[in-house]
């Protein structure tokens, strides 16, 4: 397993009056072996970061990097990150079965070392074993891939049709495994599921984590699901990261009035009312991503920004992301506290460099 | 797959178009081997005769007979129709194909020129052709192909496109898989059917194409003939000898219709599903006398069903009251019946679904069945049009998107309350205003997509405010939305409960956003209520083990991490499939064998509490054991 | 992390007005695709086999006549000269010389053009009139699988009319009104009554077309969200149909009634040559044939000119109708 950190990375799409970009200068690391979790509002670049790292749009600018060595793609090779989509239904071929949309992503390098054998030996029934222990292999390998996910090696023999959205979650994280990717991405991997099976997704995502010590990235706008399966939680607003820290401490310490504001919107269990905040931007509006606010970002709907304090002017016109790698979890705001003088984890400390 | 193309034979279209298209390729087929010799036997003793014993249809100018002629040419017409489709197909998947194979700028530059050329009429494309070709078979059949090949390329273009932006797509390209293996093995497949389908309907317009450039002398050139040039030469006769005109022209059009028929009826078979099913009997609703004691009560609704042909029920027998001023929530699964409950409330159910209830009335009044007969349709309407509001789960696409936010609003209040145009346009202004819409007299002038989606379904709230509701429906309203945004929108509708004692039915799958908001809430399993309790209770005091389930089986913010979520095991029941006994039970940990033979009715368990199952639980020895159970921890689907 | 510098108001107004870019993207196209268009013309006559000239004027034809012609058509030039000098003389409405008449192609067209102008626009006007309320009524009859047999009724006679070709059809129509029972001229262009079978032919295929693309289109329409709210909203029926689905079925429509218009241009070919119609569609024919192609060449243009303003019109109405439009296309 490996890290993998965004280096000021921004994502622009279109160009002229309708440019726009979606990630907007984006700092975060995965430290090996764990889960960072990513939260933000629909239409704040969440989806656009996940692509970029796996070289599905281009970062207009920054760098991505695996253990330090910027990623590079060209089609027909295996790729270093695997991801996982939000939706099952449309992310398995329904033409292929579920074996084969599996055992393509294994890599090649069994392959080639079938081929290779044949050459050597010059001869027709070897080069025949060879590929037959390669088919053999692949074959066992996307068995044991299906058992790992919790399913019937049989299973490789259906199509996704006949698969439940569960199901075919699992299937889409086994072939995501299959490609021994050094960081896993998930994307709102349980956003389309229904409630009842949220769950067994969530549990096998925690378990595959801790039985292989994945690195991971993962997405979701339900800050609860991504607590139960983060280390690390980075909050995204309008394209930037404005908050981002150990999972326990950002959730029991939030810095940022936007992370403040998500986590009074989770439900809680036993709330039975909601809490009224500041009325001055109860009801602002999300902002239009194609003009977002000066200063900082969040301003037309900051409960302690210019519109309730008068003498909070300066986040009308400084953008506070400038300094957040001195504040407290990195946050984007100018009256968060400090960074703390303590000492942080190991782990912790790699990730605010 | 293969069950499906033999749907499509069973069709009486189907079956018609396939017999017809076998009999005319086996027409082309034959025709010449049995029939050259009398086709084109000239008879000097009957020139330009009409029809005989001899001559069915007569002869032509050299005497040879007009029937056989008509057979014989099948051939020719038939082969080189396919011939033309096959390089139109052919050179559209290679145009429609290039954006995958070669890259972003290559692939821009064919699409527009695909864009330009697919904006000039066939007919046009293939004379320009026929010019560069030459006249003859071998210039129309180029011609044709080439005529045909941007349209082809522009379906096959929209198709590849749809897929490529599916995820699956995606998940290959990460997986490593190049570009021509891509097309072979993601893209192509996916799209195979469409364009064989188009490419039969093509073949239908090939042959109709090619019959007319033979007409106009540009096609196939004597002495071999198909059926537009019989026809080309018979039109100056046609006074003394129509039927050699008309007859290639019948040809024409019965071997077009059969390629044509053909493809529709395969499109139709895998496209959509075919609607005719056995149709169920038009049943008027049992109607109970409605003696509705409690005043209060602003909706009541007993026995509900809700059917379609198939017949399948997914609404099995609901019965609740909602009471002035209530937030009454609805959860359950996805498919258990939670939309249709709302829409068959509302009076939305089109047909064939069906609605039956002992009892459905609205402020006293019935809304179905005989009672509901007396009173006039005009004036339930204006009942349901003034106090019974509507909000649906997904704000984009709930308003017309070619009618400004403003007038949509209006437009009910000039027809139930006689408003005219202007003062129903200040109402509408004042009504957004009070959903908080800011800028509300700007805003009301604008279009559905100038709006964010939190504040149009701040102005579907609106809308159902601008009479004096009774009763608001909410069918996950905020499902759409960001927990920020739902939070001002569930925010709203608690405000105007408290303002003006409305009744609300809020409808959700989230069992969090439910409790959070509403006074009781009612959950559904497979078209049932199986729990009706108090808001309060829930957290604590649910006894049906969905109700159970379904809420620990949601993580929130409070969670433990140390230990694995809990599931619910197993699949929602398929509603063509209700099991005899409690729908639940395959899921069910507490199954016993009464469960799978007896369905559990609704009984109180308490003042305001109602559970349908044999077995509930929430008893000390209830928690120890489902706190310890494997299988709805970890279980599997 | 970087800090972006972002200079507000920076865009120009006027050229960052929607229908400003509007204008000049469809316009862009339209010139792109007039391009495309006259090159295309332009080299049909280099692309066909052998010397166009003699197969023009005929194996008698002496050497010193096919030079002459050559050379008074520039034919000797070097292509990108001749390509110039097609440019120049077009922009001065130059269409060059028919070689079998010898008579200048802008008067041959000039003198043809009205008659299938008025063919094409009439048969337009007919067919939208009976598709769009056939279709549409169908639509609100065969809603929600209501009258399959209706429905299956509609749909086969729509797909047999489609299916039956402009040239054929009017050859049966003048065999019953003009030869049977002597209704109406067989052939020509004169009184009233000489419109009423081509017009007929030309107009029942894409009637039939356009009243089936009605209908899907009104049952897709009656299938959204949007109607439902107007629904729930109590609206009367016509309000309903009229105010909410019809504007949105239409729209739809009309993309697709476009697309016909264009190819009733081109079925003009077949039925003026049914008719003896004295249009472009019979000169075009005529002049393929007697290999005449300066001829051929300016009515391609007419033809394709003609194709590509009916397209700017559908385009500028959609974008007149759907307030979306400016900010969606892409
Ligand atoms: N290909 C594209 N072209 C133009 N804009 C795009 C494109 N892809 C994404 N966007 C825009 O970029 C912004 C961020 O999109 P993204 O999908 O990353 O958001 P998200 O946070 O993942 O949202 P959600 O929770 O709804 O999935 C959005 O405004 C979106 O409309
Ligand atoms: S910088 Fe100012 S406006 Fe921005 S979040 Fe902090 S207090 Fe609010
Ligand atoms: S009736 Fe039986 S199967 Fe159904 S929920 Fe109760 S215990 Fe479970
Ligand atoms: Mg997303």
């Amino acid at each position: 397993m490996s890290e993998l950190r965004f280096d000021g990375v921004a994502v622009r799409f279109g160009t002229g009056g309708r440019a726009l970009t979606a990630v907007d200068g984006v700092d975060l690391t995965i430290p090996s072996g764990q889960v960072v979790g990513l939260v933000g509002e629909s239409g704040s670049g969440k989806s656009t970061l996940a692509r970029a790292a796996v070289g599905l749009t281009e970062p207009s600018s920054g760098q991505i990097l695996l253990d330090g060595v910027p990623l590079r793609y060209r089609a027909g090779e295996r790729r270093p990150l695997q991801m996982v989509f939000q939706d099952p239904y449309s992310s398995l071929d329904p033409r292929m079965t579920v074996g084969d949309s599996i055992a393509e992503a294994v890599p090649r390098s069994a392959h080639l070392l079938g081929v290779g054998r044949r050459r050597g030996a010059g001869r027709e029934d070897a080069g025949r074993e060879g590929i037959g222990r390669q088919v053999v292999d692949r074959r066992r390998e996307v068995g044991r891939l299906l058992e790992l996910v919790g399913l019937d090696a049989e299973r490789a023999l259906a199509y996704p049709g006949a698969l439940s959205g569960g199901q075919r979650q699992r299937v889409a994280i086994a072939r995501a495994l299959a490609g021994q990717p050094d960081v896993l991405i998930a994307d709102e991997i349980t956003s389309a599921l229904d409630v009842s099976i949220q769950g067994t997704v969530l549990n096998l995502v925690r378990s595959l984590q801790r039985e292989l010590r994945l690195s991971m990235l993962f997405i979701s706008h339900n800050l609860a699901v991504v607590r139960y399966v983060s280390d690390i939680i980075a909050v995204m607003y309008l394209g930037r990261i404005v908050e981002v820290g150990p999972a326990q401490q950002l959730l029991n310490d939030p810095q940022h009035p936007y992370t403040k504001e998500l986590l009074a919107a989770a439900p809680r269990r036993g709330t039975t009312s909601l809490q009224p905040p500041d009325p001055t931007v109860a009801d602002a509006e999300p902002a239009d991503p194609h003009h977002p606010p000066v200063g900082c970002r969040f301003h037309p709907r900051c409960p302690i920004g210019p519109l309730v304090r008068t003498d909070r002017e300066h986040c009308l016109t400084i953008d506070p992301t400038a300094e957040a790698d001195r504040r407290l979890h990195r946050t984007a705001c100018h009256h968060a506290a400090g960074a703390p003088q303590t000492a942080m984890a190991p782990h912790t400390r790699r990730t605010f460099p | 797959m293969r069950a499906r193309w033999i749907a499509v034979l069973r069709t009486p279209v189907g079956a018609g178009a396939g017999v017809l298209l076998f009999a005319v390729l086996l027409l082309a087929l034959l025709a010449p081997l049995l029939w050259s010799h009398q086709a084109s036997a000239i008879d000097t003793e009957h020139l330009l005769e009409g029809s005989s014993a001899k001559h069915w249809l007569g002869t032509d100018n050299l005497g040879r007979d007009i029937f056989y002629r008509v057979l014989v040419a099948s051939r020719t017409s038939i082969l080189l129709a396919l011939v033309a489709t096959l390089i139109a197909v052919v050179m559209g998947l290679a145009l429609g194909c290039a954006p995958v194979l070669l890259g972003r700028r290559a692939g821009r530059l064919t699409t527009a020129v695909v864009n330009i050329a697919v904006a000039f009429p066939g007919l046009l494309l293939a004379l320009f052709f026929a010019v560069v070709f030459g006249v003859g078979a071998k210039g129309a059949v180029l011609a044709i192909g080439f005529a045909g090949a941007p349209s082809f390329a522009r379906l096959t273009q929209t198709l590849v496109a749809g897929v490529a932006e599916r995820d699956f797509v995606a998940a290959a390209r990460i997986a490593g898989v190049g570009r021509f293996r891509m097309l072979l093995r993601h893209i192509l497949p996916n799209i195979a059917e469409p364009l064989v389908v188009n490419a039969t309907i093509g073949a239908g317009g090939a042959l109709l194409a090619f019959a007319g450039l033979s007409f106009l002398g540009l096609g196939v050139q004597p002495p071999v003939y198909d059926w537009g040039r019989l026809m080309g030469e018979s039109l100056n006769g046609i006074y003394v000898h129509p039927a050699a005109a008309l007859a290639p022209g019948v040809a024409v059009v019965i071997a077009g219709l059969a390629f044509n028929l053909f493809g529709e009826a395969v499109a139709k078979g895998f496209g959509v599903p075919a609607m005719i099913g056995p149709r169920l009997r038009e049943r008027s609703a049992e109607t109970m006398p409605a003696a509705t004691d409690d005043d209060e009560a602003v909706l009541v609704v007993k026995d509900l069903y809700v059917s379609f042909p198939g017949p399948i029920t997914p609404v099995r027998g609901i019965s609740f009251t909602i009471g002035k001023g209530e937030i009454v929530g609805v959860v359950g699964e996805s498919g258990s019946g939670k939309s249709l409950t709302a829409l068959a409330v509302a009076q939305l159910i089109e047909p064939p679904g069906q609605v039956r209830a002992a009892e459905l009335s609205f402020l006293g009044a019935p809304l179905l069945g005989r009672l509901a007969v007396r009173s006039t349709a005009a004036a339930r309407r204006r009942l349901l049009g003034t106090s019974f509001a509507m909000v649906f789960q997904d704000p984009m696409t709930s308003f017309n998107p070619t009618k400004r936010i403003g007038t949509q609003l209006a437009e009910g209040a000039r027809e139930h309350q006689g408003l005219n145009r202007r003062q129903a346009m200040a109402r509408a202004i004042d009504r957004l205003r009070a959903v908080r819409v800011p800028a509300a007299g700007r805003r009301a002038r604008q279009y559905p997509h100038e709006f964010s989606g939190g504040m149009r379904q701040r102005a579907m709230i609106g809308m159902g405010l601008m009479g004096a509701p009774a009763l608001i429906v909410a069918d996950e309203p905020t499902t759409a939305l960001d927990v920020t945004v739902q939070r001002q929108v569930l925010r709203l509708l608690e405000t105007i409960r408290t303002e003006d004692d409305v009744a609300i039915l809020l409808i959700s799958h989230d069992i969090t956003v439910v409790a959070q908001v509403c006074d009781r809430v009612l959950v559904m399993y497979a078209g049932r209520i199986v729990e009706d309790l108090p808001a309060s209770e829930l957290a604590t005091g649910a006894r049906h083990p969905y109700t159970r389930a379904l809420l620990a089986a949601v993580p929130d913010l409070d969670t433990p991490l140390e230990e694995p979520l809990a599931v619910i095991a197993g699949r929602p029941v398929d509603p063509a499939a209700m099991p005899s006994g409690c729908a639940f039970a395959a899921r069910c940990e507490f199954a016993e064998d009464r469960c799978r033979s007896e369905d559990p009715s609704l009984v109180s368990h308490g003042p305001d509490h109602q559970v349908a199952c044999w077995n509930p639980q929430g008893t000390a020895a209830w928690q120890a054991r489902y706190l310890g159970s494997e299988s709805i921890r970890t279980g599997q689907l | 992390m970087t800090t972006t510098v972002r200079v507000p108001g920076t865009t120009a107004s006027f050229t960052s007005h929607p229908w400003v870019r509007f204008a000049v993207r469809r316009l862009a196209r339209l010139v792109g695709s007039v391009l495309i268009l006259i090159s295309a013309a332009f080299l049909m006559i280099h692309l066909i086999p052998g010397d166009p000239v003699r197969s023009a004027l005929g194996p008698a034809a002496t050497k010193s006549l096919i030079d002459a012609r050559r050379e008074s058509l520039g034919l000797d030039d070097p292509l990108w000269q001749q390509y110039l000098h097609f440019l120049q003389h077009l922009f001065t409405g130059d269409l060059g010389t028919s070689i079998t008449t010898g008579l200048p192609v802008s008067d041959v067209i000039r003198d043809r053009l009205p008659a299938t102008v008025q063919l094409a626009v009439a048969a337009f006007l007919v067919a939208v009139l009976i598709a769009l309320p056939v279709g549409l009524a169908m639509g609100v009859l065969t809603r929600a699988g209501r009258r399959p047999r209706t429905e299956l009724s509609f749909t086969s006679t729509t797909v047999i009319l489609a299916a039956i070709p402009e040239f054929l059809l009017a050859v049966g129509l003048v065999y019953f009104f003009a030869v049977k029972l002597h209704w109406l001229p067989v052939a020509g262009r004169g009184n009233m009554s000489s419109y009423v079978l081509p017009v007929i032919s030309l107009a029942v295929g894409p009637a039939a077309v356009l009243a089936r693309i009605c209908r899907v289109e009104l049952l897709a329409v009656l299938q959204t969200d949007y109607l439902r709210t107007a629904r729930a909203k109590r609206l009367p029926a016509a309000a309903i149909y009229l105010r909410h689905a019809l504007p949105n079925a239409v729209t739809a429509t009309i993309t697709l009634g476009g697309l016909l218009l264009g190819g009733m241009v081109a079925g003009t070919v077949l039925v003026e040559n049914v008719f003896g119609w004295p249009g472009l569609g019979s000169t075009i024919v005529s002049s393929i044939l007697a290999k005449d192609y300066p001829l051929v060449q300016g009515v391609v243009l007419v033809y394709g000119v003609g194709v590509l303003l009916v397209n700017l019109v559908v385009d500028v109405t959609l974008a007149l109708l759907d307030p979306r439009s400016t900010i969606r296309e892409s």
